[in-house]
C-alpha cells in the first residue's frame, strides 16, 4: 500500500502491482472452475458547510476485495475488506461454499479471458492531494462572500481517489485509478424567500473556481428574492445544463435490451422486440458514452471486465444501440455492449443569455429535485424546480417565480426541442456527489408540463 | 481506548469512536434463476473529535496499533482546519454516561445461521407460485440480511456493545399485455423491512402471498384509468407509512429546520420553531405523532444512538399541535428556551445515527409513527363511511419538495369507492398535496388494531447521503377532497 504523503492526504490507493500481488494470493486459495477478484481501494474526503460556517466533514479509507467463485453453473460472491491471507482465505472458502450451495443458473457465462485496455485517464494529483484545509480554503471561498453579501451559504465538497483491479483465473487483468470530486452550494437569504443553487464536478480540482461558483449562487439567491405565482400549465422551458443532466440520465438508465425485448420498457416496441433503428426525438439529439472523454473521464472496463470504449446509443434522433449483457447478447445473436459511467448530449452554439434572449415567455430552471419515476412505459417522471426558477418575457428574466413540480417525460421533452446551448460538464446528482459524468447543453422546450404550484423556497 | 487517548492529546475535548462489523447477505432470483448470491462483510473503525468547537471525522478499515491513533490525530487535524470558518461553537447537551451498555434487537433466529439453499428454495416457490397465475410474466424476489456489531465509546466514559439485526424479503410481479402495449407490477409492499430475524421471513409468508401479489398485477391491466378530479381517500397503512416519513418525519428534523440540510435534502416549513413550537396546527385533534426507537421490531431501535445516548419517546405532534423536534446532543440545546418552558430536561433524543464507521454521525429520524384513534375503528369501516372516494394500498412513486410542502403520491392498488363499497379497480392514479392542507384534511383515523408498522430501507439524507433505516407506524386514515391526477400518458 502506498504510504499518505502527509497526515491529511485522503489519495490512498493500491497500485497496480500490488493489486496483481493481492490477487495472485486470492487466486492461489481457489479450487472452483473459475473465480474473478475485485479489489476497490480508496479515499474519500468532505467538508461540509452550513449557516456560513464548517459544519462537519470526512475522510475515510477503506479496501475491499470481491471474490466471485463458480462451479459449473453455480457461483457466489463473498467481499471483505480484511485482506491479510488468513481472511482471504476464508473469503475464498466461503465464496466457494455459497457457490456449491447456489442452484445452476441456466444463463451463467464463462469468465473472460485476457483482455486489452485503453489506459484511463481520470486521475488527477490536483484533487488526491486536497486536504481538508484546503477543502475548507475553497468552503470559506463561498462562506465568506456569502456573510458579507448578508446572505446564509450551505454547501459541500467531496474528493474521491480510487483504483479498481479485476482479475480472474483465466489471466484477465484490468486496472484503472480515477479521481472525481464536486463542489455544490445553496445560498439562501435571511428571510427564507431567496435561494440560489450553483455547482460543479471534474475529475481534476484545478477545473473548478470556487470563488465564481459561490457568485453564481449568491447571483441567484438575490435575484430569487419574494417569488411570484404563476398558474401551472404547459410552458416554453429553458433549462439549465444542470436541469438537463438531471432528466437525460434516466433516458440512458431505461436503455436495456433484455428489459426492452421482454416488453417492459420504453424501448419495448409495440407487438416485440425493441426501438434500435426508430426515430424516438428530434433529430437534432445524439447521446453518447465514451470513457476518454476529455470532459468526462470514466473506468475503461465494466465490471465483468469487458472493456469499454465509445458507444452512441442515440444519433439524430434514432435509437442506435441498447446495452446488451453478454447472455442476452448471445441468446439474440448480438454483440454483448457494457454500458458506461458517462454521458454526452449533442448540443449547439447558443449560450444561455441567447436562449433567454430568443424567448417571448417562458420559464427558466436552475435544477430539479426529488425526481422520482412514475410511469416506466414512457419514462414519465416527477419532481420540482428548485433554488432558481425566474419568468422570462419578451427575452429577459423578469421575475422570480414559485417553485413548480412537473410530470414530464425527457423522451417528450426532447421532442418538443426547440433550440439547444453548448454542452458543458454538470453536477446533475441530486446528492451533491460526484455522480455519472454529464457533459449537456441548456434546451429550450416547448409545452414542458407543470402540474401543480410549491410554497417551498 | 487507544483512539480516545489520541484524540486528546491532539486537543480533542471531546471525541467519541465507533467500531463495527456489518454483514449483509442478499440472494436475488428471477423467476426461476437466482440472479445474484452475495454475502459481503465490512469491517472497520471511526473517530469524530471536538476540537475548539468544530467537529472532525476520520475512519479506517485498518483496526492496527499504528493506525487508530494516526486516524484520531486526522480526525483533530481536520477539525482545526475546520475552526477556520467557525462562526458559532458547538455545545454538546448533557448525556447520562454508560459504563458498560449491551443490547441486541429481538431476533428468535439469527438469518446467518439458515442455509442458503433453505433461502433460495422459498424464493423459488414463491417465484413458481407467482408465475402459475395466468398472465403474471416476470418475478423478481429477494432476501436482505444485515448483522451490525457496532463498539461506542466516548471521552465521558460511555462504552456500549449492540448487535443490530435487519431483515427484508420483497417481491416484485410483472404482467405484460398480449399485445406488449402495456405493462403493470405490484411489489409486496405489504411485506415491510423490519428488525427482526429471519422469522420475519417466515411470517411473510411469500410463497402463500405471491398468486396474490400476481392476480393483482394482471387486474391491473385491466384497470380503469382514473378520472382526474378531488376525491376522499383511504389509506392503507401499507401505503400511509411512505407519507408519514415524507410530509411528517423530514420537516421535524431539526438540522433541517436550522438551515444545515439546505444544499441537498432542504429546509422545512417548520420553522422557526419559536413561531411553531405549541402553536401550528399540522391537523386535526386526532392526530398525534411519535418519535421513538423503541417499538418492538422495528427498524430505528436500539439500546444506545451513535453518541451514546439511551433514546426516549417523544411526541413530535400533540393533538394536532407541533410539539417537539428529533433531535441530537448538538441540537437539543438549540431548544432549550422550550424545554424549560415546559418544565423538561433539555437532552437529547437520541437521534444520531451513522450508516457505517466510515461514515459520520448526525441526526436521522427515530421512528415516526401515527398513533391510533380511541375509537377501534378498521379499514372496513374506512371504506363503509365514505361515499365516493379512493382507497389506496401499497406504497409507489413519491416526491416532495425541499421544505416538505407539495408532495406527489402514487401507490401499488387503487381502489374505486361508491356509496361505501369498493365497486373496482383504477389505475395511473397519483394525488398531490400540500402538507398541512392534507393532514387538516384527516377526518377519520383507525385504531390500535388496524396498526400496522411500514419500514423504509433507503431514507436519505446529508452529503454524502448516507441511508437510514426507520419504521412508521400508523393506522388506515380517511383525507377528504384530495387533488388526484392521471399519470398515464401515450409514448
Amino acid at each position: 500500500m502506498s504510504t499518505p504523503r502527509s497526515l491529511l492526504t485522503a489519495a490512498r490507493t493500491i497500485g497496480r502491482e500490488e493489486c496483481e500481488a493481492l490477487a495472485k494470493r486470492a487466486l492461489s486459495f481457489a479450487t472452483a472452475d473459475e473465480t474473478r477478484i475485485t479489489i476497490n481501494s480508496g479515499g474519500r474526503g468532505n467538508t461540509r458547510f452550513a449557516v456560513n460556517q464548517i459544519s462537519t466533514g470526512g475522510d475515510n479509507y477503506d479496501a475491499t476485495v470481491a471474490v466471485r467463485s463458480t462451479f459449473g453453473k453455480r457461483s457466489a460472491v463473498v467481499n471483505t475488506n480484511k485482506l491479510d491471507d488468513a481472511s482471504l482465505k476464508a473469503a475464498v472458502q466461503l465464496a466457494e461454499r455459497l457457490a456449491k450451495l447456489s442452484p445452476e443458473d441456466p444463463e451463467a457465462m464463462p469468465e473472460l479471458g485476457p483482455q486489452t485496455y485503453v489506459e484511463g485517464k481520470g486521475w488527477s494529483e490536483s484533487t488526491a492531494s486536497l486536504d481538508p484545509s484546503s477543502r475548507a480554503n475553497a468552503a470559506r471561498a463561498i462562506t465568506e462572500p456569502a456573510r458579507a453579501a448578508g446572505l446564509i451559504s450551505t454547501g459541500y465538497l467531496e474528493t474521491q481517489a480510487g483504483a479498481t483491479a479485476i482479475a480472474n483465473s483465466k489471466g484477465l487483468f484490468a486496472y484503472n485509478k480515477q479521481t472525481a470530486l464536486s463542489l455544490t452550494t445553496t445560498v439562501r437569504t435571511e428571510d427564507g424567500t431567496g435561494s440560489g443553487w450553483a455547482g460543479a464536478t471534474s475529475h481534476d480540482f484545478s477545473r473548478l473556481d470556487p470563488v465564481a461558483l459561490g457568485e453564481r449562487a449568491i447571483d441567484k439567491a438575490k435575484r430569487s428574492v419574494n417569488p411570484v405565482a404563476i398558474e401551472p400549465g404547459r410552458y416554453t422551458t429553458i433549462l439549465e445544463p444542470t436541469a438537463v443532466g438531471n432528466l437525460i440520465q434516466f433516458i440512458t438508465n431505461a436503455m436495456n435490451a433484455r428489459n426492452a425485448d421482454e416488453g417492459r420498457s420504453f424501448f419495448s416496441k409495440a407487438g416485440g422486440g425493441n426501438k434500435i433503428g426508430m426515430k424516438v426525438v428530434d433529430e437534432r439529439i445524439t447521446i453518447s458514452s465514451d470513457p476518454l472523454d476529455p470532459e468526462a473521464y470514466a473506468n475503461t472496463f465494466a465490471n465483468d471486465g469487458q472493456p469499454v470504449s465509445k458507444t452512441t446509443w442515440i444519433e439524430n434522433g434514432v435509437v442506435k444501440n441498447l446495452p446488451y449483457d453478454r447472455y442476452w447478447a448471445q441468446k439474440q445473436g448480438k454483440s454483448p455492449l457494457p454500458t458506461t459511467g458517462t454521458v454526452r448530449m449533442s448540443g449547439g452554439t447558443a449560450s444561455l443569455e441567447e436562449l433567454i434572449a430568443s424567448t417571448e415567455r417562458g420559464v427558466l430552471v436552475t435544477r430539479f429535485w426529488y425526481l422520482r419515476p412514475v410511469d416506466p412505459r414512457t419514462i414519465l417522471y416527477t419532481g420540482l424546480t428548485r433554488d432558481g426558477t425566474f419568468l422570462i418575457e419578451r427575452g429577459k428574466i423578469t421575475r422570480a417565480i414559485k417553485n413548480f413540480r412537473f410530470n414530464e417525460s425527457p423522451i417528450f421533452m426532447l421532442n418538443n426541442l426547440d433550440a439547444l446551448g453548448r454542452p458543458v460538464r454538470v453536477s446533475a446528482s441530486e446528492a451533491g456527489g460526484p455522480g455519472l459524468a454529464i457533459v449537456v447543453p441548456p434546451i429550450k422546450v416547448r409545452d414542458f408540463n407543470f402540474t401543480s404550484l410549491s410554497d417551498a423556497v | 481506548m487507544l483512539a480516545l487517548d489520541a484524540a486528546r492529546s491532539a486537543g480533542a475535548q471531546y471525541a467519541d469512536v465507533r467500531i463495527s462489523r456489518n454483514r449483509v447477505q442478499s440472494i436475488s432470483t428471477r423467476e426461476r434463476r437466482v440472479q445474484g448470491l452475495s454475502d459481503n462483510e465490512t469491517f472497520g473503525f471511526g473517530v469524530r473529535t471536538l476540537v475548539g468547537g468544530a467537529w472532525g471525522f476520520a475512519a479506517s478499515s485498518d483496526l492496527t496499533r499504528d493506525e487508530v491513533p494516526r486516524i484520531a490525530r486526522q480526525a483533530a487535524a481536520q477539525a482545526k482546519a475546520n475552526r477556520a470558518a467557525l462562526v458559532k461553537p458547538v455545545a454538546l447537551a448533557p448525556a447520562p454516561v454508560t459504563k458498560d451498555g449491551t443490547w441486541r434487537s429481538p431476533v428468535k433466529t439469527d438469518p446467518f445461521d439458515i442455509a442458503i439453499e433453505e433461502k433460495v428454495a422459498l424464493l423459488l416457490a414463491a417465484n413458481e407460485a407467482a408465475l402459475k397465475v395466468q398472465g403474471s410474466r416476470f418475478v423478481n424476489s429477494a432476501m436482505f440480511f444485515l448483522r451490525e456489531e457496532k463498539t461506542y465509546a466516548n471521552s465521558e466514559g460511555t462504552f456500549t456493545v449492540q448487535t443490530i439485526y435487519r431483515a427484508s424479503p420483497t417481491m416484485t410481479v410483472t404482467a405484460v399485455s398480449s399485445d406488449f402495449s402495456d405493462f403493470q407490477s405490484r411489489q409486496s409492499t405489504d411485506i415491510a423491512p423490519m428488525g427482526r430475524g429471519y422469522e420475519h421471513v417466515l411470517d411473510a409468508k411469500l410463497v402463500e402471498n405471491a398468486p396474490r401479489w400476481a392476480e393483482e398485477a394482471v387486474q391491473k391491466l385491466s384497470a380503469k384509468p382514473i378520472e382526474v378530479g378531488r376525491y376522499d381517500l383511504v389509506l392503507h397503512p401499507t401505503h400511509l407509512g411512505l407519507t408519514i416519513h415524507e410530509s411528517i418525519a423530514h420537516p421535524t428534523e431539526l438540522d433541517r429546520v436550522y438551515g444545515y440540510e439546505a444544499n441537498y435534502a432542504g429546509t422545512s416549513f417548520v420553522s422557526p420553531p419559536e413561531q411553531k413550537l405549541g402553536k401550528f396546527r399540522y391537523g386535526p385533534e386526532i392526530m398525534n405523532i411519535q418519535g421513538d426507537r423503541m417499538q418492538d421490531g422495528s427498524l430505528g431501535a436500539v439500546g444506545w444512538d451513535d453518541e451514546g445516548v439511551q433514546p426516549e419517546t417523544f411526541l413530535i405532534i400533540k393533538n394536532g399541535i407541533v410539539n417537539d423536534y428529533q433531535t441530537t446532543r448538538e441540537q437539543a440545546n438549540w431548544l432549550d428556551w422550550w424545554y424549560k418552558q415546559q418544565g423538561k430536561p433539555t437532552r437529547s433524543h437520541g437521534c444520531s445515527y451513522a450508516q457505517s464507521w466510515a461514515d459520520v454521525q448526525f441526526q436521522r429520524m427515530p421512528n415516526v409513527s401515527l398513533l391510533p384513534g380511541e375509537q377501534n375503528l378498521k379499514w372496513d369501516d374506512l371504506i363503509a363511511a365514505t361515499d365516493r372516494g379512493i382507497a389506496i394500498v401499497g406504497d409507489g412513486s413519491f416526491s416532495i419538495d425541499q421544505q416538505r410542502y407539495n408532495a406527489q403520491f402514487g401507490g401499488q392498488l387503487f381502489y374505486e369507492i361508491k356509496g361505501g363499497k369498493i365497486t373496482g379497480m383504477l389505475k395511473d392514479v397519483a394525488y398531490q398535496m400540500r402538507t398541512p392542507d392534507f393532514w387538516n384534511a384527516m377526518d377519520m383515523i383507525g385504531g390500535k388494531d388496524s396498526y400496522w408498522l411500514w419500514g423504509a430501507f433507503g431514507d436519505a439524507k446529508g452529503q454524502p447521503s448516507q441511508a437510514n433505516a426507520v419504521s412508521h407506524g400508523c393506522p388506515p386514515t380517511r383525507h377528504r377532497g384530495i387533488n388526484v391526477i392521471n399519470t398515464g400518458r401515450k409514448a
